[in-house]
């Protein structure tokens, strides 16, 4: 009874249900929201008070030229007049529109392969061998030739995240639909399904929480290599805004867009999560 | 709605697995013919090729010799007309205990008001209206089992195999189970083959047992179990058949070891 630690978890425990207790393993009960909320925001104050004190030290000591570490202040004030006068919104239309369509080829080219790859032991054999020679090559190491392909307009940007997207799904997608339970197919068979409801209905459901896992590595990724993608021969984008800013010593400018990327990632990842949540409650519903 | 039993013949059925120059028999010479409505169990020593031959009549598995008819057509491949229970319950755990039950109704196109009608019905039957909306992963093995069961009857079937539906299930769930799939029987009237390998399961449900030999597994023994419908699984009689089939069957599993 005297023991706090026990004393500790039993006043936690009240608050929660036997799987969670379950899930507690080595790192104990989890705060309350509020304290978790309190720790979040902290940290994120703390970092800015961090790179604030560097840079202002670094203009204090007149340690080296300023200009190198601009402050957060300076990053977002730059920020908000590159999107009050108008500027910003047209670079960030430039990368989204680029991401958004070549994720999105590399997606669905992804996965309907990948379910006939999965599905058919034929197919396998012929895609796998190519794609298992082609998935280690750095992705960046073939953007030069995407470019000498499709010159330096928007087909080439688009086809390279395509290219680059298509890995993570098509791999997590034939894996997946190699996991579906046969049992399962079974199933569905015993019950009247055909061929194509077999896919619609059983195997896609089945393989989605995987599907999903790789799409979220594609998102990720598209992000990654937009960036350089508009480092070569772009007049617009977030990634054009960067070498701009290096170009002409806007520090500034290339944190803020750097900062941009970031939050776009974010919300990216934020909507992959979504429609996780929404498609997967299954994996997780609630005790209620 | 209700399906009459279809009538199964199985006829010089035998399995090989395995190369052609190394091949093991699993099943040897079965041959058995059912009656619409009949209540078949499969009984045997582990091994013995009892589920290989519910799965032939599936149609997940081709025999090797010999054929089997549903209402004179021979066995192609898995069917409507055939609903499968399978031991670990193959659910779909994207959906929920109503959707699973939907399934083959709505594979099959039928309208939404029967499809609402056909749920509301064997959801009911197996006593889990309450929980229609939840998901496989919060049930209990024994909830499980029961969506399995209304998922096929649900698709109006006129033949359910199962194999093994309650090996996974505690004793005290496995008898629960028991009384509920002979209560539905006698509403259903399907013709069953169960694959089981409690010989107190198998005297309890059938209509008829079939003991079969250790591997490779031939029928050895027919069983007509003359008791009463709801059966009581202290009677005497039972007792009894319990006994009989205890003896025929320790020969086997005796075997196995000599």
């Amino acid at each position: 009874m005297s023991n706090p630690t026990i004393g500790d978890r039993g006043r936690a425990s009240a608050l929660s249900t036997i799987s969670d207790l379950m899930q507690w393993g080595l790192r104990g009960a989890p705060p309350p929201a509020r304290r978790a909320l309190g720790l979040r925001m902290g940290a994120v104050l703390a970092f800015v008070a961090l790179w604030s004190g560097a840079a202002g030290a670094v203009s204090l000591l007149k340690l080296f030229n300023p200009i190198f570490l601009a402050g957060p202040w300076l990053v977002f004030g730059t920020l908000l007049q590159v999107a009050r006068d108008g500027q910003l919104w047209g670079h960030i239309a430039a990368t989204l529109e680029r991401v958004v369509l070549g994720f999105s080829l590399g997606a669905l080219l992804a996965i309907g392969l990948g379910l006939l790859a999965g599905a058919s032991r034929v197919l396998d054999r012929v895609v796998e061998p190519v794609v298992e020679l082609l998935r280690p090559i750095p992705p960046l190491a073939v953007l030069p030739l995407f470019i000498v392909w499709g010159g330096i307009g928007e087909a080439s940007k688009i086809a390279f995240i395509t290219y680059v997207t298509f890995f993570p799904t098509f791999l997590a997608t034939v894996h997946a639909v190699r996991g579906v339970e046969p049992v399962l197919v079974r199933a569905a068979e015993s019950l009247g399904a055909r061929r194509g409801q077999l896919f619609v209905r059983v195997v896609l459901p089945a393989a989605l929480p995987e599907i999903l896992t790789g799409i979220r590595v594609s998102v990720a990724l598209a992000f990654f290599v937009i960036v350089i993608a508009e480092f070569v021969g772009a007049e617009r984008g977030l990634g054009y805004l960067i070498n701009d800013g290096r170009n002409f010593f806007l520090v500034p400018q290339m944190l803020g867009a750097a900062v941009v990327l970031g939050l776009l990632g974010s919300a990216a990842s934020f909507l992959v999560s979504l429609v996780e949540r929404r498609w997967l409650r299954w994996e997780r519903p609630s005790t209620s | 709605m209700i399906a009459p039993g279809g009538r199964i013949q199985i006829e010089n059925v035998e399995k090989s697995f395995g190369a052609n120059g190394h091949a093991m028999p699993a099943l040897m010479d079965a041959t058995l013919e059912i009656q619409g409505g009949e209540f078949i169990c499969l009984l045997g020593p582990s091994g013995c090729g009892k589920s290989t031959l519910l799965n032939i009549v599936a149609g997940f598995i081709p025999p090797t010799r010999g054929r089997v008819l549903v209402d004179g057509r021979p066995v192609t491949g898995p069917g409507r007309e055939r609903g499968v229970v399978f031991q670990e319950y193959a659910l779909f755990p994207w959906l929920t205990v109503a959707e699973n039950v939907e399934f083959g109704p709505r594979l099959a196109g039928r309208p939404p008001a029967e499809r609402r009608e056909l749920v509301a019905r064997y959801v009911g039957m197996v006593g889990l209206s309450e929980h229609r909306g939840k998901f496989p992963n919060q049930l209990s093995g024994g909830m499980r089992q029961r969506v399995a069961i209304a998922r096929a009857l649900a698709n109006t079937p006129s033949i359910v195999l199962m194999d093994e539906p309650f090996g996974a299930l505690d004793a005290q769930t496995r008898e629960v189970m028991q009384d509920e799939l002979a209560r539905i029987q006698r509403l259903e009237l399907k013709t069953i083959i169960f694959v089981t390998h409690s010989i107190r399961e198998a005297v309890y449900l059938g209509d008829r047992v079939v003991v079969m030999t250790r591997s490779p597994g031939r029928f050895k023994e027919v069983f007509s179990i003359k008791l009463p419908q709801a059966r009581d699984r202290f009677a005497p009689e039972f007792t009894h058949y319990e006994s009989e089939i205890t003896r025929v069957l320790k020969d086997e599993v005796g075997a196995a070891h000599a």
